[in-house]
């Protein structure tokens, strides 16, 4: 392996960076106050201020806090991997991140306005108020719960993954992260993400620009550094760059990751969270800059080739790759950025799934902090059990079997929207059909995110997460249309309660 | 309805993959793979910006 080995500097710079970001967020209630005293009067309970951070994020804070969503350990750690495994295939990453602005800008800010008449916090509330169903809120929310455990396990193997590169082996680098994002968020809530989320997305920046220009000036330019690469690939005919069985997939991929990036409960606070609805239509035309250098990062991975870096181990890659063109002070600064880069969207992600446990899983509404602390607490173990039990072969499985669960809220959430005439029950159906296949299917496929399929002529192999979406649209359909036959109702009787608000 | 076809046009053309699926024509060492699709993000950006003028006028 041409690794060169990180050496004094390199860990204390990283432990400089990582540990300074981590004491900002998490002190940050005690210093915000000085910095802005007309907070001191406030309305919002304690659990709305430490989950939603009181719903009163400009588009300024939004732009960083939505936008650093997609800046994790995905990023800057999986879709590399990705890339250096699979070449082009890995870079549909970029379409799911450009497709996702137009299909937020149509949806989020009616859910938005929903979510602020209701004075919902979370899709579950959301749902329950619409359909009047406290099963399917539960459904909802169990979803939301269980999708994000995977997602937050792929920011712990981010952070393992640098302080492997800075040296260390054994449980220590998974012990480190765990333990790190647990004292961040158990001490900051929300507010330390959001404000910890312009640091991180400054280093990031810092670590991404110097990592694009100066790699490919070692390699003699982008142009140099594309060849390189393909000779390391597996040689694609006809002048293509994926080959053609995979087309199917990289495009239901990126299709299927750009419906599910905003069902996250996660990603739902950070929209939810904004002043306006426009704040969030303004966000929507300003985020895909952060996709250009999403894109330059997935290029790390053919990079990595071209700078002759060898490892079994794609997550290092790009770790590998740092340490073999940057002095090592700067190599330590960008381990930094990656562990920071992954530590707050996990402490966002933790907090996102503690909300649902508080509001809408547990049977008594309860707004107590150390309760939901306790819960993000729960949350973080149960992302250390994926990364400990589920053996998936690249980290990028982990993000895509989020998606597989996460998209079968999207008939009663988006859907939702729609002057359709779905119930609750029929609702319900299609999400446990959809949720069963899409799971007995990543079961049977070893985590692989997509699944071979046939019909007539025509045969490729589908996004499993789309696939589950499809069998439950379906199910929802025929379900509804056997409840109205069997019941004979009125389409009057089977509308949606707007109105309807949670009693306990 | 203006609306609806600005905010599908990056659908259409970033899902059609044999569309941008070739090396050629190269541009800054870029193989059209990679370059077509990194322009979409600002034509993306352009065209929501256009939908979101749209919204404000109606």
């Amino acid at each position: 392996m041409s690794t060169s080995l990180p050496d004094n500097a390199a860990i204390g710079v990283f432990i400089l960076f990582f540990v300074a970001t981590i004491l900002l967020g998490s002190t940050v209630r005690f210093w915000r106050p000085l910095l802005n005293r007309r907070k001191a009067a406030t309305n919002h309970s304690q659990g709305e201020e430490w989950g939603l951070g009181g719903r009163e994020f400009g588009a300024w804070v939004t732009w960083f806090l939505v936008g650093g969503d997609f800046y994790t350990a995905y990023t800057v750690i999986a879709v590399p991997a990705l890339v250096y495994s699979t070449g082009g295939f890995g870079f549909f990453a970029l379409p799911y991140t450009i497709i996702v602005y137009p299909f937020i800008f149509a949806v989020m800010p009616k859910l938005w306005t929903i979510a602020r008449d209701g004075g919902h916090a979370t899709a579950a509330d959301i749902v329950r108020a619409r359909f009047g169903s406290r099963t399917l809120e539960l459904a909802v929310a169990i979803s939301g719960l269980v999708a994000v455990l995977p997602y937050i396990a792929l920011q712990l193997i981010g952070i393992r993954t640098v302080v492997e590169a800075l040296g260390y082996t054994g449980m220590l680098p998974l012990l480190f992260a765990f333990v790190s994002l647990a004292a961040y968020t158990w001490l900051g809530g929300l507010h330390a993400p959001a404000l910890t989320a312009f640091i991180k997305d400054v280093m990031i920046y810092i670590a991404v620009l110097a990592a694009v220009i100066i790699v490919p000036i070692h390699l003699g330019g982008y142009g140099a550094m594309f060849h390189a690469a393909s000779e390391h690939l597996p040689a694609i005919p006809g002048g293509r760059v994926v080959s053609q069985d995979q087309t199917v997939p990289y495009a239901t991929l990126a299709l299927s990751s750009a419906f599910a990036a905003f069902l996250y409960p996660h990603t739902l606070t950070g929209i939810l969270a904004a002043k306006s609805a426009d704040t969030i239509r303004q966000n929507a035309v300003f985020l895909p800059i952060y996709t250009i250098v999403l894109g330059l990062i997935a290029l790390l991975g053919l990079m990595a080739h071209a700078a002759g870096i060898v490892t079994t181990s794609s997550s290092q890659v790009v770790p590998q790759l740092f340490l073999a063109i940057f002095p090592s002070w700067f190599a330590g600064f960008c381990f930094a950025a990656i562990a920071v880069g992954a530590l707050v969207p996990a402490s966002v992600m933790a907090i996102g799934a503690a909300n649902l446990i508080m509001h809408n899983i547990l049977p008594r509404h309860s707004e107590s902090v150390t309760g939901s602390r306790l819960a993000g607490l729960g949350v973080k173990v149960g992302a250390l059990g994926c990364v400990v039990f589920l053996n998936a072969k690249f980290a990028i499985d982990l993000q895509l079997l989020g998606g597989v669960i996460i998209l079968q809220t999207f008939p009663a959430l988006i859907m939702g929207l729609l002057p359709l005439r779905l119930s609750a029950p029929a609702l319900i159906g299609g999400w446990a059909s959809g949720s069963l296949f899409g799971l007995g299917l990543c079961w049977m496929d070893g985590l692989k995110p997509v699944h071979p399929i046939a019909f007539g002529g025509f045969s490729a192999s589908v996004s499993t997460g789309l696939l589950a979406l499809g069998v439950n649209i379906v199910v929802t359909m025929v379900l509804g249309s056997v409840i109205r036959l069997a019941l004979g109702a009125s389409p009057s009787t089977l509308q949606p309660r707007q109105s309807m608000r949670r009693q306990g | 309805m203006k609306k609806t076809i600005l905010l599908l046009l990056p659908f259409a053309g970033l899902l059609w993959v044999p569309l941008y699926n070739r090396h050629d024509p190269v541009l800054l060492g870029f193989p059209f793979f990679y370059w077509y699709q990194l322009a979409w993000v600002p034509v993306t950006s352009v065209l929501i910006w256009m939908a979101w003028k749209a919204d404000k006028q109606s």
